[in-house]
């Protein structure tokens, strides 16, 4: 297997994480990590991504596509990129893995400018998930998560070893393995088309409006078994939505960006619910951001010693601030109870605590 | 003979006598069988020249045919490969094709007979000539064929736009290549009893032998023969898709 960068060698490939300072000295190498990291069982976790002063211009345009974007998303975790259509946001995305080049200004992934690692090789270690999915419809559902590991010369037992694992990772059959795009469900291709973006266990995903074409209810499932599996794997996510609900939901933070490629506003849901740096962003999180913040707060957060009164409404710890007070309007009861996940009895709230918990800043 | 030599079975020529009128009176003779020269169809006839015309010539005229597909197929595939990446070639190449098409066979045939003679070259250049715009634009429309989600996947994954083509849009191409392959070498097997007039190979021989004649039994013979063997070719055509795109099937599988 030659070297994937040619002349350059591994320093042109992208440097370890922070969570791996041995690998970052040794520099990245995609085959010879993954050979060890499959070997011991590690994984990679996500790098850092750094987009400094970014623009964009096409020729024959006034206005760039991208101004002056400036953010960094933490490693390990999920960005959402959010605005409205022509706002730039998948552009910006694109502009990681060099579907688009930047005109001015640098993008880091683990400190390293994806201008400095061949593009090919860049590309092939950045996870990329897309609304349409993109399956080859020619290739079985195996084939098509071994498109990248084939690419880099993995041997068959490898990448049928892999596919299985993967399987099981997006909790699919592993007899899928041998059926074609065309005999699966828009979920489950869903499914096995972020089992391909993680063939190569790559620190980066970029996914666009991936969960887009779903129905509401398929929707919510893959988003929850995204959530859960990013706990496993700790990728370094830029996420683009259209759907500020989504966003709320999956994004450790969110980049809200307005027509021009203009950063709006970047932070946590509950940044942008509670404090919205302008009329544009209040308008986009939308009138009702005083509940939708509720959806964030988890009603664990109250705790007092008081029991819960007998025909009171009860509902877990992990249930949100909205749906406590949808249940407490809806039932007309003065208290609720709070129990663990079992039932086990934890507490019980007041209307007013509820809105004093409210008033408070989160975890104040 | 030229091109003709290299066939690899006899050519030795058909006779096609008729007994004249200075005979006196006689039962002509058609090549056996006793058959009455009224007769519509004379199944003793097919039995007595079965193994010496009719085998012999079907041979003939499915090596015509393989030939023509064959040649027209690879210079197809590498004009639309070329067509993929450029527009201009495209519209030079479909405009050429197109005209190839619309000219008469029997006129194509006979206009190339100065230059190669009453040659099998003849007759091929005529055939292949017949096989582009089928095939050429098959093909394209098959390299054409990928979904823009799979395109847009396979760049943003990495591969390079020769992977992309020789791992996604070919293969995609398959059934509409193969589609158009069906078309061509049936229009090929009807084409090449027309060819006969230029050189005397294939089931159209016996058909223009059959045509100065009153006796039908061979004419209807060797034309029943041509349309069996483009029944059969399609049909092998059809299984050949199959095996080679399993992936269509299981589509079509889900749907019904």
């Amino acid at each position: 297997m030659p070297h994937l960068t040619g002349p350059a060698g591994s320093d042109a490939k992208l440097p370890g994480s922070d969570h791996g300072a041995d690998r970052s000295a040794a520099g990245f190498d995609p085959e010879h990590d993954l050979l060890d990291g499959a070997a011991h069982g590690e994984r990679r976790s996500g790098l850092e991504i750094e987009f400094r002063n970014v623009t964009k211009r096409y020729p024959g345009q006034d206005q760039p596509a991208i101004t002056d974007l400036s953010l960094t998303i933490p490693a390990g975790t999920i960005c959402c990129l959010v605005g409205p259509s022509g706002g730039g946001k998948t552009t910006a995305m694109k502009l990681v893995n060099r579907l688009i080049e930047f005109s001015d200004g640098d993008i880091l992934i683990g400190g390293r400018s994806v201008r400095s690692v061949d593009v090919t090789t860049l590309r092939r270690d950045i996870g990329y998930v897309i609304q349409q999915v993109g399956l080859f419809p020619h290739m079985t559902i195996a084939g098509n998560i071994g498109v990248v590991p084939t690419l880099l010369g993995w041997s068959k037992e490898r990448i049928r070893d892999r596919v299985a694992e993967l399987l099981d990772l997006v909790r699919l059959d592993r007899s899928l393995a041998k059926r074609y795009p065309a005999q699966l469900s828009g979920g489950q291709q869903q499914r096995i088309g972020l089992a391909r973006a993680l063939a190569v266990d790559p620190p980066v995903m970029l996914m666009d409006e991936p969960f887009g074409a779903l129905d509401p209810i398929t929707r919510a499932a893959v988003q929850d078994e995204f959530l859960r599996l990013q706990e496993q794997i700790n990728k370094t996510v830029i996420f683009v939505t259209h759907d500020i609900d989504e966003a709320i939901r999956m994004g450790d933070s969110i980049a809200v960006l307005r027509e021009g490629g203009v950063l709006a506003q970047f932070g946590t849901a509950d940044d942008l619910l509670a404090n919205p740096a302008d009329d544009y962003v209040a308008d986009f999180v939308g009138a009702d951001r005083g509940l939708k913040r509720l959806s964030l707060r988890r009603l664990g957060e109250l705790v007092n010693g008081r029991a819960i009164p007998a025909g009171a409404p009860t509902l877990t710890a992990d249930t949100s601030f909205r749906i406590g007070l949808s249940v407490l309007f809806a039932t007309n009861a003065p208290v609720l109870g709070i129990t663990d996940d079992a039932g086990a009895p934890l507490c019980s709230v007041t209307l007013e605590e509820l809105r004093s918990a409210v008033a408070a800043e989160p975890g104040s | 003979m030229g091109p003709l030599a290299a066939l690899p079975f006899s050519l030795a020529p058909f006779p096609t006598e008729v007994p004249g009128p200075a005979q006196g009176p006689v039962i002509p003779d058609f090549g056996g069988g006793g058959c009455p020269d009224d007769a519509t169809f004379c199944w003793s006839w097919v039995r007595e020249n079965w193994g010496s015309q009719l085998v012999p010539h079907l041979v003939q005229h499915i090596y015509i045919t393989a030939i023509a597909v064959v040649i027209g197929l690879v210079i197809s595939l590498a004009a639309a490969v070329l067509a993929y990446r450029l527009s201009w070639f495209e519209k030079g190449f479909m405009a050429f094709s197109t005209v190839l098409y619309t000219i008469p066979a029997l006129a194509f045939f006979l206009f190339f007979v100065p230059i190669t003679g009453l040659s099998l070259l003849t007759v091929e250049i005529g055939l292949v000539g017949y096989t582009f715009l089928l095939l050429f634009r098959n093909t394209l429309t098959g390299l054409r064929s990928v979904p823009p989600g799979a395109m847009a996947a396979a760049a943003g994954m990495g591969m390079t736009p020769r992977e992309i083509f020789l791992r996604i849009n070919l293969p995609l191409a398959v059934p509409s290549i193969m589609a158009g392959a069906r078309v061509a070498t049936v229009t090929v097997i009807s084409l090449a009893t027309i060819a006969a007039d230029v050189t005397p190979l294939g089931l159209g021989e016996l058909i223009f032998t059959a045509l100065h004649t009153v006796f039908r039994t061979e004419l209807i013979a060797a034309g029943a023969l041509a349309i069996l063997l483009a029944l059969v070719a399609d049909a092998l055509l059809v299984l050949a898709q199959r095996a080679a795109t399993p992936w269509i099937r299981v589509r079509r599988g889900r749907t019904t």
